[in-house]
C-alpha cells in the first residue's frame, strides 16, 4: 500500500492512526525508561526483560481462547518475572546477577518458543512476537487504550518523583543512607519496562524494543549534559524515530521494528560522530592555548 | 539513645568474617574515625551503617533520628559514573531528596541548603558544570556538599580524601572538622589517612585482622596499635588488646 492509498481509505487511516499513537507512546514510555536503565548499567536488565516479555506473550497467546493474543494473561506473567528479575540482577555469591539474569532470559525464550510449538502456534506468531508484526492491521483499540494508561503511568510517574528517580539513578547508595526507599523505584522501574515491552511488542517486535529502551538514551547523552534535558531529549529522539522508521516501512513494505532501530542507530551514529568530533577539536584548541602559554585553564 | 549502638556485630563479606563481636556507641555530635588495613571492614561496616547490608551477627542499633533525619553518605569515588549527564548542581540538590521528594522543581529551602553547603566547600563557581568535568578532588566536594545537604545528624564519609593532593586533604579535614563543631553533626570518617583525622576526631575504631580496639583518640595514641600502624608493620598479630568499652 503506498502513502496516497492509505489517506484516501478510512479503514486504512483508522489503522495508520491506532498504529501511530500505540507507537509513539510506547517509543516515550521506553526511551525514558531507558534513561534509568542505561545510566544505573541495567541495559542487561532491560534485554532480559525483552525476552521475559516474549515468554509472557506466548503464554497470553497460547492460553488465549481460539488463538487471539490474552493481554489479561501476558501482564501478571510480566510483572512477576520483572520483579523476579530485577531481584535476580542483585545477586552477589556464586551465581551472579549477570548470570542468573541470562540463565533466566534464555530460558524464558526457550519455553516461549516450545509453548507455542505445543499449542500448534505457526512460525508466524513466534516470528512476530520476535520482530514485531509484519501487518499493523493487528493494532487494535485495546492495545490504544493500555498504551496510553501506560504511558500517562510511566510520564506521572517521572513528573511526580523526578528528584527521587535522579538521586536513585545516580547513586542509589547515597539516596539508601538518605532514607529514600531505592528498593521501591527498582521494582517500579523493572515493572513498568516489562509492561511497555508487553505493549509494544505487537508492533516491534521483543527483540526490538531491547534497541529503542537504550538507542534514544544514548543518543540523548551525547547531546547534553544535564539529567532532565537527557529525559525529554530522549523521548523527543524517539518519537521521531519512530514516526520516520513506521512511515518509511509503511511505504516501502517494511517491517516496522526493524526500520525504526535502524532509524535510531542512524541517528546515534550520527550524533556521536560530531560530539567526537567535537571533543576532538576542543582538545586541540586546549592544546594550541596551552602551547601558547596561556594556562589559565589549569585545574586546582 | 545514641545514634548508633553496636552490640557484638559480626561484619562479614564474600563470606569471610572481617570483624567479630564488634561493639561500640556513636553519641550525637561524636567524630568517630575508622582506621585500619584493606579488607579490615571498615567500608562494610559504613554499608551496614546505611542498611544496604545486614550484619552477619549481633546488633547494629540505628537510632529513630537518624530514620527520620537520613544519613549523608560520602562513597568511595569508584562508585560514581564519570560520563553520568548532571550538573554539580543537580547532584548537590539530589542530597535534598529525602524532605523534598515530590515533583519537578526543589522547593526554596532546599536550594538554599545546597547553595549553604556549596558556599562552605567553595564550589560555588562550578554549579552548573558537568560533575564529568570535574578533577578528583572538586568532585569529592561535590559529594561531601551533597552528603550535607542530606542529614545535619550524621555524615558517613568512605576515604572522603582519595584522589587528592596532602594540601587539599588538609583542607577538606578542616572543612569536616568544621561542619561537626559548628552544626553540631556528627562524623564517621574512614580513612588511611590516620594522622590528619586523628587532629579532628574524638574517638577511633580501629579494625585489625579481627581485632578491634575502640575509645578516645588519645586512649589511641596511648595504644602500642598506633605506633604499629604507623610504621606500616602491622604485620604482627596484636592478640593481647583487648576491646575498650
Amino acid at each position: 500500500m503506498t502513502l496516497s492509498e492509505i489517506f484516501s481509505s478510512s479503514f486504512l487511516l483508522d489503522v495508520i492512526i491506532k498504529a501511530l499513537v500505540v507507537g509513539i507512546l510506547v517509543s516515550v514510555c521506553s526511551s525514558v525508561l531507558g534513561v534509568c536503565l542505561v545510566l544505573k548499567r541495567h541495559s542487561m536488565i532491560g534485554d532480559g526483560l525483552s525476552h521475559v516479555g516474549y515468554f509472557a506473550v506466548a503464554v497470553g497467546a497460547c492460553a488465549g481462547v481460539g488463538g487471539t493474543f490474552s493481554m489479561e494473561i501476558a501482564i501478571p506473567i510480566v510483572i512477576a518475572a520483572a520483579v523476579l528479575i530485577f531481584r535476580l540482577a542483585k545477586r552477589e555469591g556464586k551465581l551472579n546477577g549477570d548470570s542468573a539474569c541470562a540463565i533466566v532470559s534464555t530460558g524464558a525464550v526457550a519455553i516461549g518458543t516450545l509453548l507455542y510449538n505445543l499449542t500448534g502456534g505457526r512460525s508466524g506468531d513466534i516470528c512476530s512476537s520476535l520482530f514485531g508484526s509484519s501487518s499493523i492491521v493487528t493494532i487494535s483499540t485495546k492495545d490504544v487504550i493500555l498504551s496510553i494508561a501506560l504511558s500517562a503511568v510511566v510520564i506521572l510517574w517521572f513528573a511526580l518523583s523526578y528528584k527521587t528517580i535522579f538521586a536513585v539513578t545516580f547513586d542509589d547508595n547515597f539516596s539508601r543512607a538518605a532514607g529514600v526507599k531505592t528498593e521501591v523505584f527498582g521494582l517500579l522501574l523493572a515493572v513498568l519496562t516489562g509492561l511497555t515491552i508487553v505493549v509494544g511488542m505487537k508492533m516491534m517486535g521483543s527483540i526490538m524494543i531491547s534497541a529503542i529502551l537504550i538507542f534514544p538514551p544514548l543518543t540523548a547523552m551525547r547531546l547534553t549534559k544535564s539529567f532532565k534535558v537527557t529525559v525529554i531529549l530522549s523521548a523527543v529522539i524517539s518519537a521521531v524515530c519512530f514516526i520516520i522508521g513506521f512511515f518509511l516501512a509503511t511505504a516501502l513494505s517494511l517491517q516496522t521494528g526493524a526500520a525504526v532501530v535502524t532509524v535510531e542507530l542512524i541517528f546515534f551514529a550520527i550524533t556521536a560522530t560530531i560530539a567526537y568530533a567535537v571533543s576532538k577539536s576542543r582538545i586541540r584548541s586546549r592544546g594550541k592555548s596551552a602551547a601558547n602559554g596561556n594556562i589559565a585553564e589549569q585545574e586546582i | 539513645m545514641n545514634l548508633i549502638e553496636a552490640r557484638s556485630v559480626v561484619l562479614a563479606y564474600d563470606g569471610r568474617t572481617a570483624v567479630s563481636n564488634l561493639t561500640f556507641d556513636l553519641e550525637e555530635g561524636d567524630y568517630l574515625c575508622v582506621v585500619g588495613e584493606n579488607g579490615s571492614g571498615k567500608s562494610t561496616l559504613l554499608r551496614a551503617i546505611t542498611g544496604d547490608i545486614t550484619p552477619a551477627g549481633g546488633k547494629l542499633l540505628i537510632s529513630p533520628v537518624l530514620k527520620k533525619h537520613g544519613i549523608g553518605y560520602l562513597p568511595q569515588q569508584t562508585a560514581i559514573q564519570r560520563d553520568f549527564p548532571a550538573t554539580v548542581e543537580e547532584v548537590v540538590l539530589s542530597g535534598c531528596v529525602k524532605g523534598d521528594s515530590f515533583g519537578l522543581s526543589w522547593k526554596r529551602e532546599s536550594k538554599k541548603r545546597a547553595a549553604e553547603a556549596m558556599e562552605l566547600l567553595k564550589i560555588s563557581s562550578l554549579s552548573k558544570t558537568c560533575i564529568g568535568e570535574l578533577s578528583g578532588g572538586q568532585r569529592q566536594k561535590v559529594l561531601l556538599a551533597r552528603a550535607m545537604c542530606a542529614s545535619d545528624r550524621l555524615l558517613l564519609l568512605d576515604e572522603p580524601t582519595t584522589g587528592l593532593d596532602p594540601a587539599s586533604a588538609h583542607e577538606l579535614y578542616e572543612t569536616i572538622g568544621k561542619i561537626n563543631e559548628e552544626k553540631h553533626c556528627a562524623i564517621v570518617s574512614v580513612t588511611h589517612d590516620i594522622q590528619c583525622a586523628l587532629e579532628e576526631a574524638r574517638h577511633v575504631l580501629s579494625l585489625c585482622r579481627g581485632h578491634y580496639y575502640f575509645g578516645t583518640v588519645e586512649g589511641y595514641r596511648a595504644h602500642e596499635l598506633h605506633d604499629a600502624e604507623l610504621d606500616h608493620s602491622m604485620h604482627h598479630h596484636h592478640r593481647e588488646e583487648e576491646p575498650v568499652q
